[in-house]
């Protein structure tokens, strides 16, 4: 723990800006019911006015106030992705250093299974089986998770490997040690800087993911508010800006209100991962 | 032209740690004369590598010269620009790293590596520049040198490498070459070859060279100054002769006096005990390789066996098979007459904790992320069953044993310990099961001499107080001296020839013996150019 703070203490600035990111989506997504001035899915006013008092962001095509929906986004797409990105690494990480750790044809046949998968593009194989098993959330999370545990699942197999031909790996096979000591107490810890900087990066690209299925419809579903789906029914409002005047300008903005919440957010975490990266590489410069 | 080449003047250089300067170098004086070499010796630490480094006007990362001045041939280094250094780099000053097999690009060809310099600083055409490096490569005899240069780095040896860094190193004809421990990762055998080219190609050019080593015989050979420091400060400095016949400073001395540890010879085994570790026909490989040919060895209870031979020899697949890590093939090992199952997997706790193993490198043998407390109490727990406050105990009695403040170290992580500290702990590890046996796998061949020198008598102590039986694998014939009982002498995984240690070091041997015997440096500067003579190398 005295570590962390004698990191957190050297961190650089970008990191401190990645943090203070990350902490205020934190804050928004937890206390979201609090700080949101309106209901997530009421209609509280006329469709589409402009950036003014009570409604700061405007309001969407249905009445909706757009900077409640922007918080409430926050809570349901950043909630997502952490729990998919969660499973993916419970599945990918297990399995990976299993195989590493086991080697044999249990390595072989996983290894074969995982590169089957990774052959097919993700976004089509996500629209096919979301298409075929509906799009419920547990659906989107199931699918999304396992796409993405492939890519955990060959970082972890080849850190492990790695860590495997390390000299105090044969002290603790020679002593007859099990193979759940040699995961959790001798490959784990020393697998787990990369594996933080990989569960931040992997973290964007699921969130990335699911606003891109949104996006396209078949991400999380309406009312729920997600800054994928916002990004696509505001996408048309870019067309009717008018520039002359300020109070006009802001239906060109609406659009990019949730892109720039994916954007500020994906660089937030971006930044953390760099530095974690950092440290765990070792370099000192 | 004046004859002093190199001129450093109260060189003081930095490195960052904790997030602040650190002094490394505190303050040295070293100047060079055209065609002389100077060695630079010293412990790991000692700032031999940074003074080296320093001398071209460059440092590591993370470091920076904070004083003193640096005159090469007439010119300022210090805080000259890049484009200035660059031009003088690899012209008129090179350097040759310690480990060829990591300095060379393993894409391009030996060949192409060699050119570029010359190319690079207009001092010859392509073409030119290639006919230049089989010149070279056979002025320090390198096999074929006509075609040598167009194979890759992975396709030749260690010593032939490291020859080649050294005709690269030359390729631009420099005043002033830095070898970083250029022999050190090599067998005794290899080691002379590059010795003997290093010495004549210098020789030859008259260049001026720094060489780095923490051999002692080794400097003997190639210079004629020596430099000792001591933790970034200069000890003594004095003509190699004169100090190797007769060192001023104690330090000095004591670096001296390490090769004469001998221990005293472990009393004769008691009638009635048998061998306690018998290996019979042992034949194992990897793949289709066969590394060990029909093994036969017994050892003794209470005594310690040495095993020699080079790199590639089957030493340490010897210990891999004892350890049930490499189920052999055929042949069978008995532990104190009960046969052991070639693999681990299938060997009881009880039975495994018997035989312990040391590794060479202490570094990659601790894990980083585990405790001294962890290190050591997890055999405590796994073979004994020791917990809580019983476990501590026997951790604080371990760490004295091995000499380590037990209220310091507990609590540690094996990168807050020294090389030598971190093989105690390894040490500590072994011990902590109760074994028989150990096998000690070049456990001292990582350090320096004066920390090698304690372990080993660490070692001896630890015998004659825990009866322990030692297999002990090595290439330092020295440390074959001071420690063993019995010798085996291992070739391409068969054994050459076993015996006693007074049979084995008393003529006349077979060839191969004889070979790996008379290729141990001694501290006398004219024994490299007698034994070459004897060779008839010359």
């Amino acid at each position: 723990m005295t570590d962390l703070f004698h990191s957190l203490r050297d961190a650089p600035v970008s990191a401190w800006i990645g943090i203070v990111i990350v902490g205020i989506y934190t804050i928004l997504a937890i206390g979201a019911p609090v700080l949101a001035p309106y209901p997530e899915a009421a209609s509280i006013g006329s469709q589409y006015q402009p950036w003014a008092a009570p409604h700061y962001l405007g309001t969407d095509a249905l009445g909706r106030d757009v900077m409640s929906r922007l918080i409430y986004g926050a809570r349901n797409t950043v909630g997502i992705a952490l729990l998919t990105t969660a499973l993916a690494f419970a599945m990918g990480a297990t399995l990976g250093l299993l195989a590493a750790t086991l080697g044999g044809w249990f390595d072989a046949v996983s290894a074969r299974v995982v590169d089957v998968l990774m052959a097919i593009p993700a976004l089509i194989f996500a629209l096919l089986i979301l298409t075929i098993t509906g799009t419920s959330v547990l659906a989107l999370v199931l699918v999304i998770a396992v796409l993405d545990s492939t890519r955990v699942y060959r970082l972890s197999r080849a850190v492990a490997q790695g860590i495997l031909t390390m000299d105090y790996i044969e002290v603790a096979r020679m002593r007859g040690e099990g193979l759940w000591w040699l995961i959790r107490k001798e490959v784990l810890p020393n697998a787990a800087a990369p594996m933080i900087a990989e569960f931040g990066l992997r973290f964007c690209f699921v969130f990335l993911f699911i606003s891109a299925l949104s996006f396209l419809g078949l991400g999380i579903q309406p009312p729920t508010a997600d800054w994928g789906g916002m990004v696509r029914e505001s996408a048309k409002l870019i067309g009717f800006a008018n520039f002359a005047t300020w109070q006009t300008a802001t239906f060109g903005l609406a659009p990019l209100l949730p892109a720039g919440a994916i954007a500020l957010l994906t660089i937030g975490v971006n930044l953390i991962v760099d530095w974690v990266l950092h440290l765990s590489s070792g370099l000192r410069e | 032209m004046t004859d002093l080449l190199l001129q450093m003047t109260d060189i003081r250089i930095e490195g960052r740690s904790d997030r602040q300067w650190k002094p490394i170098i505190n303050g040295i004086d070293l100047s060079l004369n055209r065609g002389e070499i100077l060695g630079l010796i010293g412990e790991s630490g000692a700032g031999k590598s940074t003074l080296g480094l320093a001398a071209m006007g460059y440092t590591k990362g993370g470091c920076r010269i904070s004083g003193g001045s640096i005159r090469f041939d007439g010119q300022e280094l210090r805080g000259a620009p890049h484009s200035t250094l660059r031009k003088l780099r690899g012209k008129r000053i090179a350097y040759v790293a310690q480990s060829a097999a990591a300095a060379f690009n393993p894409a391009y060809k030996l060949i192409d590596q060699y050119c570029e310099g010359p190319v690079k600083h207009g001092v010859m055409g392509r073409a030119e520049a290639q006919r230049d490096a089989v010149e070279l490569y056979r002025k320090i005899r390198l096999p074929d040198p006509d075609q040598i240069g167009f194979r890759y780095p992975h396709q030749v040896s260690g010593g032939q490498l490291q020859r080649a860094m050294t005709a690269m190193a030359m390729s631009c004809r420099p005043d002033l070459i830095v070898f970083d421990e250029p022999t050190t990762a090599l067998d005794v055998t290899t080691q002379i070859e590059v010795l003997a080219a290093i010495r004549d190609i210098v020789r030859e050019y008259n260049t001026a060279a720094i060489y780095i080593t923490h051999d002692l015989a080794v400097v003997a050979q190639m210079a004629d100054r020596i430099k000792v420091l001591l933790r970034g400060d200069e000890v003594e400095d004095a003509p190699a002769r004169e100090m190797l016949a007769n060192p001023q400073e104690d330090y000095t001395k004591s670096l001296w006096a390490v090769r004469e540890f001998r221990r005293d010879p472990m009393p004769p085994q008691k009638e009635g005990t048998g061998p306690l570790l018998e290996i019979a026909n042992v034949t194992a490989g990897y793949g289709a390789v066969t590394v060990l040919d029909g093994i036969d060895l017994t050892i003794a209870r209470g005594s310690t066996m040495a095993i020699v031979g080079e790199s590639g020899s089957g030493k340490s697949t010897l210990a891999r098979v004892i350890m049930g890590l490499l189920p052999p093939w055929e042949g069978a090992i008995a532990f104190d007459g009960t046969p052991l199952p070639p693999s681990s997997r299938r060997r009881t706790p009880a039975l495994q904790r018997h035989v312990q193993m040391i590794h060479q490198s202490a570094d990659t043998a601790l894990n980083p992320r585990q405790r001294i407390r962890e290190v050591i109490g997890r055999p405590l727990e796994f073979f004994l069953g020791l917990k809580g406050a019983a476990k501590k105990a026997r951790i604080r009695e371990l760490l004295t044993l091995i000499e380590l403040d037990p209220d310091e170290f507990i609590d540690r992580l094996p990168s807050e310990l020294s090389g030598g500290q971190k093989q105690r702990v390894c040490i500590a590890r072994a011990l902590a099961a109760e074994p028989e046996f150990i096998i000690c796998d070049e456990v001292t061949s990582a350090l320096d001499q004066l920390v090698a020198e304690g372990i080993l008598r660490l070692l001896d102590r630890l015998q004659r107080e825990m009866s322990l039986t030692y297999m002990f694998i090595t290439h330092d014939l020295a440390t074959v001296r001071s420690i063993a009982d019995t010798v085996v002498v291992m070739q391409g995984g068969k054994v050459v020839e076993q015996g006693t240690k007074d049979e084995i070091f008393t003529p006349p041997h077979p060839p191969y013996t004889e070979l790996l015997l008379s290729s141990v440096p001694e501290m006398d500067p004219d024994w490299l150019t007698r034994l070459l003579a004897e060779r008839g190398e010359i």
